[in-house]
């Protein structure tokens, strides 16, 4: 029981993480049908962003509440900016075009900065500095959760609820929601498109690094390809709570970061080895579209000729 | 000339020129010419990526189908006949080179090593397939993605063909090999595209719901594609890994497959030529960014990324959009100088903009 319980923390931990990053694809996805292939990238630039601030502005050698928050908040709108910018320069230009080029052209930023990454900072890991201090509580039993993990769940919570209500009660919001229905349409009441699309890529990528912040408090390692795989899997989980659906890819996360969890710890008991971990997600994925072929939450499409 | 006649000496040119090039690459050379070995390695990659490139665009550029998964049949496929000719293929080898000879014996157990690569490719493209094509566009492509990545997983765990370790494999491949597996590889692609089959497959691609009120059996086209093109992707990976002669998991990654998308968007999807074009270009590309100058070769990846960034902003529709590039183009040529109205591309016609509209027509509810 204790070591389920364990599990489950450590999974929701995993889980929230790639929740973070999946609303960032499902949002871009939900309003241009891109797949932002780019966007796990964004996840590692921003864990460098927060690595590169917290050295100058000392916040490494005293670990702080107020070096983590400014280094969190900082590397957030440093990676919404990059976003905003990778929008303008690569994906707006190809908009009109067929969906195959803007997915070869994400795939080609993606590229790009993961390979300027590795040039600038080469492709040894780096250890993220101790931005909080580091303990451990115990819950019940001999359950336990650090304090890095309470910082992921209260962040990622907290962000989610902050997102619920930009896209909910803000002027904003309610423009992204109806660009995310009908693109033309929206043009015409007046609803300036470009930004829209714009804020949503600034949005995403402010999630994504803060993902990036947080995972690197957790797993304090940091590498130009770390945002490879989790992209990946942050997508899948996009998917599978059905791509373009804002609660559906925070549920997605959640399922597939417990999933992976309970994988490696109570796989070998079945007979699974715990290499199986990152095929976990996939497994789960295809298992899901073949009853649900639009994902958990996502709605049925009305097909038209 | 009667048109057979024509037929077998093309084969005829094409057999001639394989073997002269077969020669003019190995240690040997030909007339005293040779190829250094660097050179000749990106060639025969060139020639396995065409394989690979033209067998992705049947399913993927005129059946209007997104699969991100060519790396896993290409590693089933890889890794299978692997499978025989490390743990059986020498035993046969030399019972049989006493009945035909060694060269032959050589050549007929690497033609079975295809064989079975290709045929277990297929088996696991049927199954991939059948469930996999209920689904749509992008849902379709993250299940084809998924389903590569959980094959290089089962791979990487079973321990007989060297889990994460890598796996040595004789080499077989020469290329001739290479070149006759292409040459097969376009023609049958080709003869499928120009045949009613492949009229279904375009049919499909274009509109698949007035395709099936046409009357065509949607799914068994697209799983017969899938298939095909699964089979071409597993005879490709046996011929890469009998060249490397060292097999790793790590070569057939998901970036394995965009790398596949990448030459055929690139060379323009719906067209023949231009995937082999395409790959082409993929394949030289990083290697001639090696010769960058000084710090420069640094960034070669970089300029990579950047360049196929830049190619997609400056010609969206890839290099010859659906167009073919043969004999036909100077043909045209001359007819419009002529002053006639230009004839047809000798591609499968289509929307300029290209695939799949299938995709783009999915309205939000």
């Amino acid at each position: 029981m204790d070591t389920f319980v364990q599990q489950l923390i450590n999974g929701l931990t995993v889980g929230a993480i790639y929740a973070l990053i999946a609303l960032g694809y499902t949002m871009v996805y939900g309003i241009l049908r891109l797949i932002n292939f780019a966007h796990g990238d964004i996840y590692m630039v921003g864990a460098f962003i927060g690595y590169f601030m917290a050295f100058p502005l000392g916040f490494a050698t005293g670990p702080s509440l107020l070096g983590l928050s400014v280094v969190l908040i900082g590397s957030m709108i440093a990676a919404a900016l990059v976003g905003m910018a990778i929008e303008r320069f690569a994906y707006r230009p190809i908009r009109k075009y067929a969906r195959m080029t803007t997915l070869i052209t994400a795939i080609g930023v993606s590229l790009l900065i993961e390979n300027l990454f590795v040039v600038w900072f080469g492709a040894a890991p780096r250890a993220f500095p101790q931005l909080l201090r580091e303990q451990s509580y115990t819950l019940f039993g001999n359950a336990a959760i650090s304090k890095s993990q309470i910082l992921i769940f209260a962040v990622s919570v907290a962000l989610m609820l902050l997102l619920q209500w930009v896209i909910f009660k803000t002027k904003v919001g309610t423009a992204m929601r109806a660009v995310s229905f009908n693109l033309n349409s929206a043009k015409l009441m007046g609803i300036n498109t470009d930004f829209i699309i714009s804020f949503t890529f600034a949005l995403g990528s402010a999630l994504a690094a803060a993902a990036g912040v947080l995972t690197a408090q957790y797993n304090p390692q940091i590498d130009p390809l770390m945002g490879i795989i989790t992209g990946l899997k942050a997508f899948v989980a996009a998917v599978l709570g059905g791509i373009g659906n804002v609660p559906g890819a925070v549920l997605g996360g959640l399922l597939i970061g417990i999933a992976e969890t309970f994988v490696v710890g109570y796989g070998q008991n079945v007979g699974i080895p715990t290499t199986f971990r990152d095929a976990v997600a996939f497994a789960i994925l295809i298992l899901v579209l073949l009853f649900r072929p639009t994902g958990l939450l996502g709605s049925t499409v009305q097909e038209k000729v | 000339m009667p048109i057979f006649v024509k037929r077998l000496l093309a084969a005829l040119v094409i057999v001639l020129l394989l073997i002269a090039m077969n020669q003019y690459m190995s240690e040997a050379g030909l007339f005293g010419f040779g190829v250094p070995p660097y050179y000749a390695r990106v060639i025969m990659l060139a020639g396995i990526n065409i394989i690979l490139a033209v067998s992705l665009n049947l399913i993927t550029g005129f059946t209007g189908q997104f699969s991100i998964g060519h790396a896993g049949f290409m590693a089933v496929g890889a890794y299978s006949s692997a499978y025989l000719t490390v743990f059986y293929a020498q035993a046969w080898e030399r019972s049989l080179a006493g009945v035909v000879g060694a060269t032959l014996a050589h050549a007929l157990i690497f033609l079975l090593a295809i064989l079975v690569g290709a045929i277990v490719a297929a088996l696991a493209g049927l199954i991939v397939g059948i469930p996999s094509l209920r689904l749509r566009g992008d849902y379709l492509a993250i299940v084809t993605l998924g389903f590569a990545e959980i094959i290089r997983i089962v791979i990487l765990n079973i321990d007989k063909v060297g889990g994460a370790t890598g796996f040595t494999v004789p080499a077989y491949t020469n290329f001739l090999w290479v070149g006759a597996f292409a040459v097969i590889t376009i023609v049958v692609v080709y003869n499928i595209v120009h045949s009613d089959v492949g009229r279904a497959l375009v049919s499909i691609r274009e509109d698949e719901l007035a395709a099936e009120a046409m009357g065509i059996n949607t799914t068994r086209y697209k799983v017969l594609a899938f298939v095909i093109s699964s089979a071409l992707a597993g005879m490709a990976g046996v011929l890469f890994g009998h060249y490397t002669s060292f097999l790793s998991t790590n070569d057939f990654q998901f970036i394995r497959s965009f790398e596949i998308i990448i030459m055929i968007v690139l060379g323009g999807m719906g067209s023949l030529t231009g995937s082999v074009l395409g790959a082409v270009v993929i394949t030289i590309m990083p290697e001639l960014l090696r010769r960058l100058p000084g710090d420069f070769s640094r960034y070669r990846l970089v300029v990579y990324s950047a360049l196929l960034i830049l190619i997609m902003l400056t010609r969206p529709q890839g290099l010859l959009g659906t167009r073919e590039f043969g004999l036909s183009w100077l043909k045209r040529a001359r007819r419009r100088s002529e002053g006639d109205k230009p004839a047809g591309s000798g591609g499968v016609p289509i929307a300029e903009q290209g695939p799949p509209s299938a995709i783009d027509s999915e309205e939000r509810a």
